[in-house]
């Protein structure tokens, strides 16, 4: 994983520093409320319901143990003894002191972590595969490159005051598993017929209000043209992207109006400018290759035989093998998947205790790294088989190992009502309702592959519109509604759920969700997964029996 | 009025001149509008010339008139309005333009180091005693991570 150098560590310094400076000034009166609040958005502070709220960048959702530690003590230290993952794998606090902010800023700092541009209109964490690196189905590893972007993005001087916010997500794999269809800019590492590892960009994707797909402006960009081809993008998108309405103000919608013809017409003539003089070296890429080295692996690993004796021994065991670990290029390891989707706890949260553990199972054994999915669970990318059962028993008491992964109940969810300002509905209590109606394991898993999704509002910050089921909470009358869509998907087979009909009523919501899947279960074909079965029959089944008593 | 220009306070010599305005002597500022309305009279005008840009006025527009023009200031209407800071990129990065550019209006002293690496390299501001935080804050960074104009 990337170590900081000199430089790195002396910027994220420096912008603590800023920061204590610019809150203090807003404390004197000599930044006025508009003012400080881009100059806070821009280091992580939001101001919500209840307190302001923290949000740390995971930069691609790489943390090592000494930073998840770090995360505990702020969660004990300063919170109420936990933190939220988000989609975008980064990490919230949700009950910190605003005049505190620069000193857990100063905390992070000595970790080599910090908020820079997790929110405000600027470009944000760059997020990628969390499988990258071990991924049986990787082309080449994107982490060295989100490095580098991170690297390019943070303080750029020229687009911290852009149109909107703007995302970046990067694939190096068969399958999209970082939802890159649905960023402002998505790429994906392909390689040409000469064996050269390039980029497949998309521009315009998004999720939010109006979600969209990206579209394909450059199927194939040479590694080394990298940053200037996005810097063209950056500078269109700055100069023409909308700024007279917030709603229209995202790139997709600049796309969507300008016509991806023209669009690339002008982002090609601003790179026709740069590209000869901004070119990535290949050993800056080689030197940030060495960053992300694969770790001492065991060769001998695949030789224990204790594993596949407790898997054939224990039952609960091998369910929790079946859902929650992956498959991993070195033979003998596996990815492991951390629930943080256990039936009481919020989906993405995580407690100080839990964080401390997860640190330790890190050091011993997955050489001391955790990652953060965009479905907000956590991973130890590098456990070797004949420590799963160990590892998996220690989850187990942590209450991590919750076998749901990729099933009905490992729902992504906002924080809705609870915690937003800005939300029309509740949508942690409904999570919890929905978990509590599936709480047969059994009935879950025959269910099998699903991603429900669920926001309090049209911002969309869980995702609702790309999940298999889709719940969008909206206010009606002052009452809490649920809009439901099926079919959506971020993977390869990009879609956006369509409406099942008129939104329902909190109190029905659930039965709405579990009359559904039960129209699934007498509908499939052998093997055919939820979405599968949707993209095949339409909704109108689901649509008749959900509204079958209206 | 005070500014600050490379890094030490001077007085602004600079006459601001209003659309419907008459042309008076020395260095005068007008706008885009203005500009391509009388450039004429401008090019020929005795003292100095120079451009009040607006956030969203064009800078290909202008560009082979840049070696008749000796200051052009950035007005900020709004401090979010990032327009401004391509602009700069711009003027100096495409158009190789060489002479002063000045943060103008209601951009704040908080941003002046992005605004010094994007090329700007003077700053008007209406309340004398920002102009001790601006220079303070030019140097709010010693490390930086991208090519920028500085
Ligand atoms: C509680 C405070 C929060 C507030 C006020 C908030 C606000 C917003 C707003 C206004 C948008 C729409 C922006 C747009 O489309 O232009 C948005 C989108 C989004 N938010 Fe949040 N959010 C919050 C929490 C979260 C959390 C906890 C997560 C992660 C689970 C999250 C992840 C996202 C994502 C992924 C999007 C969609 C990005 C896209 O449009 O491509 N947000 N948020
Ligand atoms: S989707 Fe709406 S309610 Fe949920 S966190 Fe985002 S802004 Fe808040």
């Amino acid at each position: 994983m990337y170590q900081y150098t000199e430089n790195d560590q002396t910027l994220i310094d420096e912008r603590v520093a800023q920061f204590k400076r610019q809150t203090e000034n807003y404390f004197k009166g000599e930044l006025t409320e508009d003012e400080y609040r881009a100059l806070r958005l821009r280091n992580g502070v939001y101001i919500q319901t209840h307190a302001p709220l923290l949000r740390v960048a995971g930069p691609y959702g790489l943390l090592n143990s000494k930073q998840v530690r770090k995360l505990a003590h702020i969660a004990r230290t300063y919170d109420k003894n936990y933190c939220h993952f988000t989609t975008r794998q980064n990490i919230q606090f949700n009950w910190p002191k605003l005049e505190l902010v620069p000193e857990i800023l100063a905390e992070l700092a000595t970790v080599q972590m910090h908020a820079i541009q997790t929110s405000g209109n600027c470009m944000r964490n760059t997020t990628s595969d969390h499988l990258a690196g071990v991924a049986v189905d990787e082309i080449a590893d994107p982490r060295p490159y989100c490095e580098i972007i991170r690297q390019w993005t943070t303080l750029h001087p020229e687009f911290d005051y852009l149109p909107r916010k703007f995302k970046i997500a990067v694939s190096g794999a068969l399958n999209d598993r970082a939802a890159t269809q649905f960023h402002d800019i998505g790429l994906h590492l392909v390689k040409n017929a000469e064996g050269e590892v390039g980029f497949k960009v998309f521009v315009g994707g998004g999720l939010g209000r109006t979600p969209i797909i990206g579209l394909v402006i450059k199927p194939f960009l040479e590694q080394k043209h990298l940053l200037s081809y996005l810097e063209a993008i950056l500078r269109i998108y700055n100069l023409f992207g909308r700024r007279d309405n917030k709603y229209k103000a995202r790139i997709k919608i600049l796309v969507k109006e300008t016509g991806l013809d023209k669009f690339t017409k002008l982002v090609d003539a601003e790179w026709e400018y740069l590209r000869a003089d901004n070119e990535l070296s290949a050993e800056r890429v080689e030197a940030m290759q060495a960053h992300f080295a694969s770790p001492a692996y065991d060769v001998k690993a695949d030789s224990d035989t204790t594993f596949a004796e407790h898997k054939a021994n224990d039952k609960a065991f091998a369910t929790w093998l079946a859902h929650n670990t992956a498959e991993h290029k070195v033979p003998g390891y596996s990815a492991v998947f951390i629930s943080l989707k256990a039936p009481d706890m919020p989906p993405g949260d995580i407690t100080d205790v839990q964080l401390d553990a997860v640190a330790d199972l890190a050091d011993e054994y997955s050489f001391g790294e955790v990652r953060a999915t965009h479905r907000q669970n956590l991973i130890l990318a590098d456990v070797k088989q004949a420590d799963l059962y160990t590892v998996w028993q220690k989850l187990a008491a942590l209450q991590l190992a919750t076998p749901n992964i990729g099933t009905a109940t490992d729902m992504i969810c906002c924080p809705g009502l609870d915690f937003c300002s800005l939300a029309n509905a509740g949508s942690i209590g409904v999570a919890k309702e929905i978990n509590e109606a599936l709480d047969d394991l059994d009935y879950i898993h025959d269910i099998g592959d699903l991603k429900i999704n669920m926001s309090g509002c049209m911002n969309g910050c869980a995702h609702q519109s790309v999940g298999h089921i889709g719940i969008l909470g909206v206010d009606k009358k002052g009452a809490e509604w649920y809009q439901i869509t099926l079919g959506g998907s971020s993977e390869n087979n990009a879609a956006i759920g369509e409406r099942l009909g008129p939104a329902v009523a909190k109190h029905e919501i659930t039965e709405a969700i579990t009359t559904i899947l039960d129209v699934y279960i007498k509908n499939r074909l052998e093997d055919e997964t939820f979405l599968a079965a949707v993209n095949r029959l339409g909704i109108t089944p689901f649509k008749e029996r959900v509204y079958a008593n209206n | 009025m005070q500014i600050i220009k490379d890094t030490t306070i001077v007085n602004n010599s600079w006459k601001f001149i209003a659309d419907d305005e008459d042309l008076s002597a020395g260095d005068i500022t007008v706008s885009l509008a203005r500009w391509q309305q009388d450039r004429e009279a401008l090019i020929a005008h005795s003292g100095n010339v120079g451009l009040r840009l607006k956030s969203n006025d064009n800078v290909a527009d202008f560009a082979d008139d840049l070696a008749h023009i000796k200051l052009i200031e950035l007005n900020f209407a709004d401090f979010a309005d990032g327009r401004s800071f391509s602009q700069a990129w711009l003027l100096r990065g495409r158009f190789n333009y060489q002479d002063e550019i000045r943060a103008v209006g209601h951009y704040l002293p908080e941003q002046v180091f992005y605004l010094s690496r994007v090329g700007v390299n003077a700053y008007a501001t209406d309340k004398p005693t920002d102009l001790a935080l601006i220079m303070n804050n030019l140097n709010d960074f010693t490390v930086k991570y991208q090519a920028s104009i500085n």
